[in-house]
């Protein structure tokens, strides 16, 4: 049984330009331990389907259909009761910008130990500061007690991102949801995070489901990887077999969007945009982009096993290179 | 920098703001039409009775003199004699700004106390009947002017229910509690009287309502509105991410960031009430400061338009004096304002 299984997921959203139909059936796993990747362009819904795998879209006006399964039982029809036991102490979750997540009106401490207390480690708050001193310890910040007192205003980027990944790992959870994290930050201090939550999650034997649009960070961070367009899983694979046997044309067109600095090789921009989700494509979602588009694209693609858990979405997945 | 500091700097900056009020009020009221002398003696008077009356009042002096003369009296705390009442414009003031304060302090507890939770509940259960019903009520309180709201409370709850004395601020049984404050409800406790408390409370209650309704209703739309802003945060998913309870997020995690803008709304607010206060006091015979200061004007009573006109601009000072400390306490960027990391 894994850990996380969505089955056939759609999310709609009642807009005034007519309904908006994001999520199309997305169908991802997630095994104990493991590390998996979902990478797609801005907009794709990448950061929509870890929020509605943590119930958060229940404060919008989204309409939820499918199923989300953790550990076996299923999410959706949980209760705001039913949540409790699951975020932050089972699932835990890493926002992008750690100067956006965290309350500037309140101090480092004061939130985390609320994590702490509301994910069940602890009953009072001295017991709570002891706690997420160390935790502050192990994900090597030196002065724990300066960064409970400091407002996150007054912490460096690198540092709110830690204090993030701390309560995402604090209450040891079994699955951590990492929403393009540190992103928002300077390139070595991505590096640094992406090295951090890895040394974490091993540690703990927690499962990771980073969102990323980033191939770079997916070759080094992820085990499995999902490439999601417009709502919808293209292909999925592991690492290897992506990067050197991609068979959806989008994955070929992201692969070489990438600008590369050996090669003589120009990065190819992919033409045209993220569809309109009041008005998506039927059939096939990116046929509109496909340079192999044709008539039988415009029904749903047929998902074909490749063997070794290669899969992909697409009427021509012979059409490899 | 320190809170004794923050207060010092404060007020030396609020007594320049002052003096400048001071010298623009002082102008003003001089160089509308009308001759004040001619209308506080009124038309029998001789041309030398005016001529003396504005020789008193030193009104045939440069308009610098004039101030020089104001100034020399404010420093031993004498704002000149009024015309009207023919008594001390300090002496009115103390007698009538207690009663106003009493009001404005009662009209603003209620603006807060009220509106704010209404806000809040608006906020927390956006777009459903509870917003609705809330927010149908701060727009009532809005967009009707307090004196018909005066009115109609005075119909309703002393009229029609017999519920609240209709007038004043004391009943003829009570005398006035010994001066302190001057605010009756305060002296009253102070001097242990209950009963004169009570009937004290009891004549507030419509004016300060009447007068509340407006700045409760905006107490109330501000607050949902800034509150709708912070739910669209990332730190408020986060804390649902984590399971914080919807009314711990709602009282402690939402509120907080929202309150920062609303206050300084709020204190402005609140400042308008004194001299809003006016069209209240008259409905209600409330022998207030705002209502004395609407007479001086029309009579153009010089010194006591000058006097009420300054002792409103320093409350407004006050009240923002106050807030930007207020404000300093739940935004600690403002508190600290440097990185320590």
């Amino acid at each position: 049984m894994a850990l996380l299984e969505t089955t056939d997921l759609h999310v709609r959203f009642e807009l005034f330009e007519g309904m908006s139909h994001v999520l199309n059936g997305v169908n991802l796993k997630v095994e104990r331990g493991e590390r998996v990747a979902v990478v797609g362009e801005s907009g794709c819904g990448k950061s929509l389907t870890a929020r509605a795998v943590l119930g958060l879209l229940r404060h919008t006006n989204a309409q939820i259909d499918g199923s989300v399964r953790f550990d076996g039982s299923e999410l959706l029809s949980l209760s705001e009761r039913g949540w409790r036991s699951i975020r932050g102490r089972r699932i835990g979750m890493i926002f992008q910008d750690p100067t956006a997540a965290l309350n500037p009106t309140f101090t480092v401490g004061d939130q985390l130990f609320k994590v702490i207390i509301r994910g069940g480690r602890a009953r009072t708050k001295r017991r709570a500061r002891e706690i997420a001193r160390e935790a502050l310890r192990h994900t090597a910040i030196a002065d724990p007690d300066r960064v409970l007192n400091a407002y996150p205003f007054q912490l460096s980027g690198g540092l709110a991102q830690r204090v993030l990944i701390t309560m995402a790992l604090v209450n040891e959870p079994e699955l951590v949801l990492a929403d393009e994290p540190g992103s928002a930050l300077d390139v070595t201090v991505q590096e640094q995070t992406l090295r951090l939550m890895r040394a974490l999650g091993d540690e703990l034997g927690a499962a990771v489901l980073i969102i990323t649009h980033n191939l770079g960070v997916v070759r080094e961070f992820a085990q499995r990887v999902y490439v999601m367009y417009a709502g919808s899983i293209v292909e999925e694979a592991d690492v290897d077999t992506l990067f050197h046997a991609p068979r959806h044309p989008y994955t070929r067109a992201l692969l070489e969007a990438v600008p590369r600095l050996t090669g003589e090789m120009l990065p190819q921009p992919i033409e045209g945009v993220v569809p309109d989700y009041t008005a998506a494509p039927v059939g096939c979602r990116f046929h509109p982009r496909c340079p192999h588009a044709q008539p039988a694209c415009q029904e749903p693609p047929p998902v074909v096993d490749l063997g070794g858990g290669h899969r992909v979405a697409c009427v021509l997945p012979e059409a490899a290179p | 920098m320190g809170v004794a500091g923050f207060i010092l700097r404060r007020s030396a900056a609020a007594i320049v703001v002052l003096v400048g009020l001071s010298i623009l009020i002082f102008v003003v009221a001089r160089i509308i039409p009308g001759d004040p002398a001619r209308m506080a003696l009124g038309s029998v008077a001789t041309p030398e009775q005016v001529e003396k009356l504005r020789n008193r009042l030193h009104l045939d002096e440069s308009l610098p003199i004039q101030y020089w003369e104001f100034i020399k009296g404010l420093a031993r705390g004498d704002l000149g004699e009024s015309l009207v009442t023919r008594r001390s414009v300090s002496l009115d003031l103390i007698d009538t700004f207690p009663a106003t304060l009493e009001l404005v302090l009662a009209a603003g507890l209620i603006m807060v106390l009220v509106g704010v939770p209404l806000g809040i509940i608006a906020a927390r259960y956006r777009d459903t009947a509870v917003d609705n019903v809330a927010r149908l009520f701060a727009l009532l309180g809005v967009v009707t002017p307090s004196f018909v709201w005066a009115v109609f409370l005075m119909l309703l709850l002393s009229f029609v229910l017999g519920l609240l004395p209709v007038a004043g601020r004391l009943s003829e049984a009570f005398d006035p509690p010994p001066m302190v404050s001057g605010m009756y409800t305060l002296d009253a406790l102070i001097a242990g009287q209950w009963r004169a408390f009570w009937d004290a409370i009891q004549h507030l209650i419509l004016p300060a309502l009447a007068l509340a309704l407006a700045g409760m209703g905006q107490a109330a739309r501000l607050t949902r509105t800034n509150m709708a802003e912070v739910y669209g945060r990332q730190y408020i998913e986060m804390a649902r991410a984590f399971a914080f309870r919807e009314h711990e997020i709602a009282l402690k995690y939402a509120l907080r960031p929202a309150m920062i803008p609303t206050l300084t709304i709020l204190g402005l607010d609140f400042a308008v009430m004194l001299g809003n206060a006016f069209l209240v006091e008259a409905v209600f015979v409330w022998p207030g400061m705002a209502k004395y200061g609407v007479f001086a004007i029309l009579r153009k009573d010089l010194n006591a338009i000058v006097g009420t006109v300054l002792v409103i601009g320093a409350m407004f000072l006050i009240v923002n004096i106050i807030v930007d400390m207020l404000t300093a306490y739940i935004n600690p960027q403002i508190r600290l304002g440097r990185r320590v990391a």
